[in-house]
Order: C-alpha cells, then structure tokens, then sequence
C-alpha cells in the first residue's frame, strides 16, 4: 500500500520534472531560433529532410482520404438528392480539419520518430556532447534548425494534403459517380472562406507542426543515452505527439468554430 | 613548428613554479547518494601528460566532463589559467573550451559527415577560413594521425581505431592548448593502441600540449605519462611519476598497478551480506 502511494508520487514528481526539463529544452531553442538567419541552409537542408521526404506518405494519404470522403458522403447526400454540394463539403472537411489533423499525425509517425531516434543516437554516441566539446552550442547546430524545418514544413504539408484531397474527391464524385462538374467547383468556391476555414485550418497546422516537432526534440534530447532508451524514446514521439494532436484539435475547434 | 615547440619547452622550464594548468581544489561531485568525488586535489602540469587511472565506474569521465564545464560540480574549484570553470558565463565558457580538446571514448564522429568533413567541422563552425586553407589544414592533421588517405570515407566504414584518430585530428585541427583524451586504449588491438600511445606522446610534445589522460591500461598509461594519479572510491590514494607508482607502498596503488583483483578496492560492488540475501532473513 505504501509502496502504491510511492510510487505514484515518484511518477508524478516525474511527470512534472519532465515537464520542466521539456519548458527549459523550448527556451533554449527559442533563444537559438537566431539560426533562422544565420544558418538559413542548415535549416533547409533540415526541410529536406523533415518535409520534402514526408511528402510521399502525404500525397498518397490525402488522394485516398480525399476518395473516401467522395465516395462516403455521396452515399449520404444522394438520398437527399443534394449531392452537388458534395464539393463544399469535402473541401470543408479537408481545410478545417482532416487536412490539418491526419498530416499532424502521419507527421508525427514519419517525420517527428526520425527525428527523435536521429538526436537521441546523436546523444548515445557522444555527438552532443563532442559537439560541445568544439564549442559548438547543439541548440544551434542540431536542435534549432529540426525545429524551424518541423514548424515550417507542417502547415506546407496540410496544404498539400487539403488539395490532393480535394483532387481524390474530385476523381471518384465527378469522374465515377458523374456529379455535376460546374456544380462541385461553384459550391465549393462559395462555401470555404478565406478567414474562417482557410485560416484556421493553417493555424491549427502550425499548432499541431510545434507541438509535434517540440516533443520529437524533446524526446530524442532527453532520452537515457542507449539504444534502448532511444527506441523508448521514439515510441513516446508518436504516442505523446498523437494525443496531444487530437487534444489539441478538440480545443482548437471549440474556440475557433463551436460557440463554446 | 619545431621552432614553436621548442620555445614553449623553454618557456616552460624558466618559470618552474608557475608551470600548473588547471588547479582543481576541493573537487565534491556526487550521482544520486554516492560521492564520486569527495574532496580531491589536483593539479595538472603545463606541457605533461597527466594520466588519471582507477577502475571503471570511479569517474574518470566524470572528471573530465566537469573539468569541460558539462558538469558542474557540488563544491570546489576548478581553475585554468587562473579562470574558475564551473563559475564561468556560457559564453565564456565556450571561448575557454576553444583551447581544449577531447577525445572521447567513442569518438563521437558526426556520423552524417565524411572523414574529411569531420575534421573540418570545428574550422567550418568557428572561423571563415577560405577553403583552400581548410583543405590544407584537414590534410595536415589527417598525414599526423596517418589518415590522409582514409578521408572519403564515412565514420560507419572505419574501425574503432582509425575513428579515434579521426577524433583525434578533429580534436587537433583547431590548436588547442591542452588535451583530453577518455580511455584512448580501451578495445584496440595491440598494434592501433601503440599507434595511439605514440601519436599521443608526439602530439603532446610536438605541439607544446598538456594533456590529461584517462585511463584503465596500467602498462601503457605508465609508458607515456609524465605524472599519475590513482583515484579510488572517491579520493585519490596515489599521486607521483609512474617510477615512483610503480614502487610505492600503497597497498591501494599496489593493487592496481599489479592488476590484482582484490585488495583494498574490492572485487564486489557494495552489497548486503551474501548469506543475508541468499538465506533470507532466517539467517
Ligand atoms: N548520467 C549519469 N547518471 C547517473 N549516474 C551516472 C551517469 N553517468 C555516470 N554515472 C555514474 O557515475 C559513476 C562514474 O562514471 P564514469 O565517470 O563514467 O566512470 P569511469 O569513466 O571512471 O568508468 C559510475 O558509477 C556511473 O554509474
Ligand atoms: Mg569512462
């Protein structure tokens, strides 16, 4: 019994500690975030990386998601016999949400668990600290610019996977199912708006890209220096990163769309 | 080269008395409960190699990592040329680590980087050089360690050994003052570790460096050092050549430079008593 209440004291002084450790870690990056500007290859040598080799996982979700969600309200709305507005509503989902929110986390799984693993073995094998030994400050050098490449490459993304999505839609709703061509474009640029669903839905990929991109940092930094720790590590990535996303979705779509 | 060489031995023999690098005194460190460092002295001669020795697990590479400045210590200083490191401002501890070299027990290569790129890192990180001067300097350091030949290679495709000589011409490549070299003989085969023990020696002579050495190899930390330290459980037991090491009464000393495997450091890690854990508390 005793032990009981230890040990969930232990784990929530862990918790908290961790935490604090990952609050620090953020200020130390954000006082290196000069790398912007001096550095600016580093960082797109980091978007190469982190955004460019996402895009195929990218492309290839948002067609099929985009041809699923065709398909999925066709068969509801053609018995309402409103299925020109099928464009809008897929572009809808698409920019509000699915976009944003299925990129964050196909993100998470492929970017940000290559990012965690590829800093927690640059610890494991001494680079960190050998860099440190040179001088070189590994806010800057390594952390730093994964992080601005996550945060930029994010929001490109969900872009990308919103019009390919769009395209998948467009192929099975007018291609297949033979909906009005004119009606599912005309809909569609009368119903999305700039500020409301565009907007938005770029906010909410920024959010989710730092947040992401934040915890694989993290976890890769913070890792016990072995390749067990390492591999532990990137399973809290996606596993941190994924429920933190949905959270996070909730809470952003209250403010930004229910009247909550 | 030599020229520079030879001054710097001159300068170091005409002031006799101020010839001390890195002074440490009243060095506490503890992990968790266990006091790794209880209060030690050290002081690290200018222009020698210092080796530090004892068993593994008493902190050897702890050592070195407080005297880098990436861990602070409970209590003590640690002074280099009169600065005190674990009181230093980051950046004028990272102006202070640009005169120190470590080689680590890795080697801890940038495993992105060729050997070439390696060794240019620090010159790329830290100066504009043009880039024909960064090709001659990475070539020069790369003939010291034998390596020229080896610098398209990847840090994947090399052997433990050829890494630590590629650690080692990185270390170099930006001159530093003093070098720290954590287990340099550790898993090489007879002919790299007498590579490293004479590119250590040289080194250390040709360009005027005072190193710090750590290390578990009784033989060949004997062969090359100028001056020893024995720690143990957290105090150092034995300090002085390796003559005189080798002929000291110290039964601590004894034990670990005859590699006998108990004695005063014991063979077990602390313990409750054997009888009590396998018996249980019947007995
Ligand atoms: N990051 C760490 N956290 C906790 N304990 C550590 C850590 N690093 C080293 N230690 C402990 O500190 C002691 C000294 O380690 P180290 O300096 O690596 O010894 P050596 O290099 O002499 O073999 C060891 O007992 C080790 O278990
Ligand atoms: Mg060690």
């Amino acid at each position: 019994m005793i032990n009981q209440f230890q040990n969930l004291g232990r784990s929530t002084l862990d918790t908290f500690s961790k935490f604090g450790r990952s609050q620090i870690f953020l200020s130390h990056i954000l006082a290196a975030l000069g790398v912007l500007f001096t550095r600016f290859r580093l960082v797109i040598a980091q978007m190469y990386a982190v955004g460019v080799l996402s895009l195929s996982i990218i492309l290839v979700s948002g067609l099929f998601v985009g041809m699923v969600l065709g398909l999925q309200l066709y068969n509801t709305l053609v018995n309402f016999g409103s299925t020109e507005i099928l464009g809008a509503v897929i572009a809808l989902s698409l920019v509000r949400e699915l976009g944003p929110v299925i990129t964050a986390l196909l993100f998470a799984g492929r970017a940000g668990s290559a990012l965690t693993a590829e800093i927690g073995l640059m610890k494991a094998t001494e680079q960190l600290s050998a860099m440190e030994m040179m001088a070189v400050n590994p806010y800057k050098r390594v952390i730093a610019p994964r992080f601005l490449a996550g945060l930029f490459s994010m929001p490109l993304l969900a872009a990308i996977f919103s019009a390919v999505g769009v395209i998948g839609g467009y192929l099975i709703v007018v291609t297949v199912l033979r909906v009005d061509d004119g009606a599912f474009w005309s809909f569609m640029q009368a119903s999305v708006e700039w500020r409301e669903d565009i907007l938005n839905g770029v906010i909410k990929s920024i959010v989710f890209g730092f947040v992401v991109t934040w915890i694989a940092v993290f976890e890769g930094y913070d890792c016990i220096p072995t390749s067990e720790g390492v591999s532990r590590a990137t399973t809290r990535t996606v596993v941190y990163s994924s429920l933190s996303i949905l959270a996070l979705d909730f809470v952003l779509t209250a403010v930004m769309f229910g009247d909550i | 080269m030599v020229c520079y060489a030879q001054l710097k031995h001159d300068g170091v023999a005409m002031t006799e008395t101020d010839d001390i690098l890195i002074k440490i005194r009243g060095l506490k460190f503890a992990r968790g409960e266990r006091w790794i460092f209880d209060d030690i002295d050290l002081d690290i001669p200018r222009g020698k190699i210092t080796a530090i020795m004892g068993p593994s697990g008493t902190g050897k590479t702890t050592l070195l990592r407080l005297v880098g400045g990436q861990l602070r210590p409970m209590a003590g200083t640690i002074e280099m040329g009169g600065k005190n490191i674990p009181k230093l401002r980051v950046s004028e501890l990272y102006a202070l680590r640009r005169q120190m070299g470590m080689l680590f027990q890795s080697g801890a290569l940038l495993t992105d980087l060729n050997v070439y790129e390696n060794v240019a890192f620090p010159l790329r990180e830290h100066t504009k050089l043009p880039e024909s001067l960064i090709h001659h300097l990475v070539l020069m350091k790369l003939q010291t360690v034998g390596l020229r030949g080896a610098r398209h290679l990847m840090p994947s495709e090399l052997s433990g050994g050829m890494a630590r000589r590629v650690a080692l011409a990185r270390s170099l490549v930006t001159d530093p003052t003093m070098m720290m070299y954590d287990e340099p003989f550790t898993g090489q085969d007879p002919i790299s570790m007498g590579v490293l023990v004479r590119l250590i020696r040289s080194i250390n002579d040709a360009l005027g460096l005072t190193s710090i050495l750590v290390s578990h190899d009784v033989h060949e930390t004997l062969s090359i050092a100028d001056k020893v330290y024995v720690i143990s459980n957290g105090k150092v037991v034995g300090v002085g050549s390796p003559e005189e090491l080798k002929n000291s009464d110290s039964d601590w000393v004894k034990q670990f430079v005859n590699a006998e495997s108990d004695g005063p450091v014991p063979f077990h890690y602390p313990a409750p008593s054997y009888e009590q854990e396998l018996l249980g508390d019947a007995a």
